[in-house]
């Protein structure tokens, strides 16, 4: 529940930027998406650009279809019986679904963090990192070497494992072990990071590294975040998608508008509402 | 400077990386797509030979069973053909009725039993939860004949011999049941527990951080959450049970009249088989194939009913 008398205070840091970042170059774009389940619309109507090395944050309340939206892009939702992508997602100038790109392929360069950390947990912390590479057939030494400890720089996880990467990775902290599943992530260099709710089961101080973490990141790669969380979205956030739930159950587009712009002067009355909490 | 922006090219070894990574990507998928083709022929091939004598052997039912099944084959019992008409064979309402009584009474005691040891050796980790299971498993693996061997043994000649009457002592239908039922135990058992434990720890734990009893969780959360599963055990272990023979072969006795009394002797539609086929008459051992067919359709009827039942069930909770 958000509370009705605070509203959400506009803090934005890295991301200041006044000018809408699609006008840069463009990492994917999404036209007329919609996923449904056996024949029930689950989100539709997406249609909005996702700007190259910037974070965009899909925003909105349970049910309005923000994680369905965000499993379709790198088509895990190929793996449910039942799901239908409609509508165009292309990758670069690639549609990942009509363009012939192979999902093993697809997933290589577009690479997922979920809401709960996950990793093998069969797995030491070196493994995991090296997993993606190792799954995609890479297996010189030096070049696994290289990317694990590059992948664990940039997770600012390297300081606290360097001594102890034989460890498993359960002796980490829930903190600790989610970026390690973002180096994983990142050690194949996708070129799209997408984010599940990255910081939900996470304490604050560890949900606060990781948001320092997205504004370095994203030199190196696209992020997609679905959170739930408002002021989350514009700390660390430069383009802003916000769905509801139709009337029909089915989750839809709102509006997308640079985070500032989303947060100060929304379009929608519906945004407004939402921002300022009173529902949701 | 909008950091990211736009000085947002990544440091060259990133980019190396990135495209090694595509590139040897691509390569193996080639090698592992070849491999998954190969593999999935395989499969089919498998799938293939494993069809063939399935569908064999309904044809071979259905072709030479199909013409048997008419009015008198249900309502009749059993006739030696005479020399003047040497089709004139009777029934099998015997067999169907003595079959039905077997496995009723057999269900009767054998699923009450088999739900609640499933539902034990899913709830308790106890060492005595674990001998059971063991013993659940071997008694999978039995050899059928065994049990009625076991059954004759106790029931047929063992209290008489023991000098002990009861209801039902001798060759009856009671003793087929006692041997069917001891053959679904485990069965139930096994499948109960399975489709228990495939309900969620959390939502147990949600029960329990109620205040709520283990048993009243069982009852309340954990036994509706698994119905379907369970439903399909018992359904499953019914169609064993119809399709065996060995375990009565020794005790029912194998009647030829229509017998509702379970203390009598009784005929059972596996053992009408056996007994057709190895008659000396030429028209009784053709009717096996009638006989064969409607115990197929039968135990195809169970197996598929438990699984659409089962499907509809739980689509219906959603």
């Amino acid at each position: 529940m958000v509370d009705p008398t605070t509203t959400v205070t506009v803090s934005t840091g890295s991301s200041g930027q006044d000018t809408d970042p699609r006008t840069g170059p463009l990492s994917m774009r999404i036209k007329d998406a919609a996923v449904a389940f056996n024949g029930r619309t689950a989100i539709r109507d997406v249609t909005f650009d996702v700007p190259k090395n910037a974070v965009t944050a899909l925003i909105g309340p349970s049910g309005s279809g923000k994680t369905t939206l965000l499993r379709a892009i790198n088509r895990l939702h190929d793996l449910t019986k039942g799901a239908v992508v409609s509508g165009s997602i292309r990758l670069g100038d690639v549609d990942v679904y009509t363009g012939g790109i192979p999902p093993t392929l697809l997933r290589t360069r577009v690479g997922m963090v979920f809401q709960r950390p996950n990793p093998f947990p069969t797995m030491s912390i070196y493994d995991n990192v090296v997993s993606g590479l190792r799954f995609n057939g890479i297996r010189k030494k030096a070049v696994l070497e290289e990317a694990a400890e590059s992948a664990l720089i940039a997770a600012a996880l390297w300081d606290s494992v360097a001594n102890r990467l034989k460890a498993h990775a359960s002796t980490l902290s829930g903190g600790e072990q989610q970026r390690l599943c973002i180096a994983r992530a990142l050690a194949v260099e996708p070129e799209v990071l997408l984010m599940d709710e990255p910081t939900s089961s996470l304490d604050p101080i560890s949900m606060r590294l990781i948001e320092e973490l997205l504004g370095e990141l994203k030199s190196r790669v696209t992020i997609v975040i679905v959170t739930h969380n408002m002021q989350q979205a514009a700390r660390v956030s430069d383009l802003c998608a916000f769905f509801l739930m139709g009337n029909d159950r089915a989750g839809e587009q709102i509006e997308v508008a640079p985070t500032k712009k989303l947060f100060s002067e929304p379009d929608d009355q519906r945004t407004l509402d939402y921002i300022q909490g009173r529902f949701g | 400077m909008k950091a990211g922006v736009i000085e947002g090219a990544p440091p060259d070894p990133m980019i190396e990386r990135r495209e090694l990574v595509q590139r040897v990507a691509r390569q193996t998928l080639a090698r592992r797509v070849r491999i998954s083709r190969g593999i999935v022929a395989l499969c089919g091939l498998a799938l293939v030979l494993g069809l063939i004598p399935l569908f064999a052997i309904l044809y071979s039912l259905i072709s030479k069973g199909f013409r048997w099944l008419s009015v008198d084959f249900f309502t009749q019992t059993p006739q030696f053909p005479s020399l003047v008409d040497p089709n004139a064979i009777g029934g099998i309402s015997n067999a169907i009725i003595g079959s039905l009584v077997i496995d009723g009474i057999a269900a009767l005691f054998a699923i009450p039993i088999g739900l609640v040891a499933g539902l034990f050796l899913a709830e308790s980790n106890s060492r005595f939860a674990g001998l059971l299971r063991k013993t659940a498993e071997i008694m999978t693996g039995l050899p059928s004949i065994l049990l009625g061997i076991f059954a004759y043994q106790i029931l047929v000649i063992g209290f008489n011999e023991w000098g002990i009457k009861l209801p039902g002592i001798g060759f009856s239908a009671v003793a087929g049941s006692f041997a069917i039922g001891i053959l679904m135990i485990p069965i139930i058992m096994k499948a109960a527990e399975s489709a228990l434990r495939r309900v969620p720890a959390p939502v147990r734990e949600a029960g329990l951080a109620l205040g709520a009893r283990r048993g009243v969780i069982a009852r309340k959360v954990v036994i509706p959450t698994a119905l379907p599963g369970l439903i399909t055990a018992v359904l499953l272990a019914l169609s064993r049970a119809v399709g065996e023979t060995a375990p009565i072969l020794w005790v029912i006795g194998a009647s030829t009249v229509v017998n509702w009394n379970p203390k009598k002797q009784m005929a059972s539609m596996p053992l009408q088989i056996f007994q057709s086929a190895t008659s000396p008459y030429v028209s009784l051992r053709d009717e096996t194939w009638g006989i064969a067919l409607f115990l197929v359709f039968v135990v195809l009827v169970l197996n598929l009913g438990s699984r659409l039942f089962a499907g509809w069930l739980q689509r219906e909770r959603r």
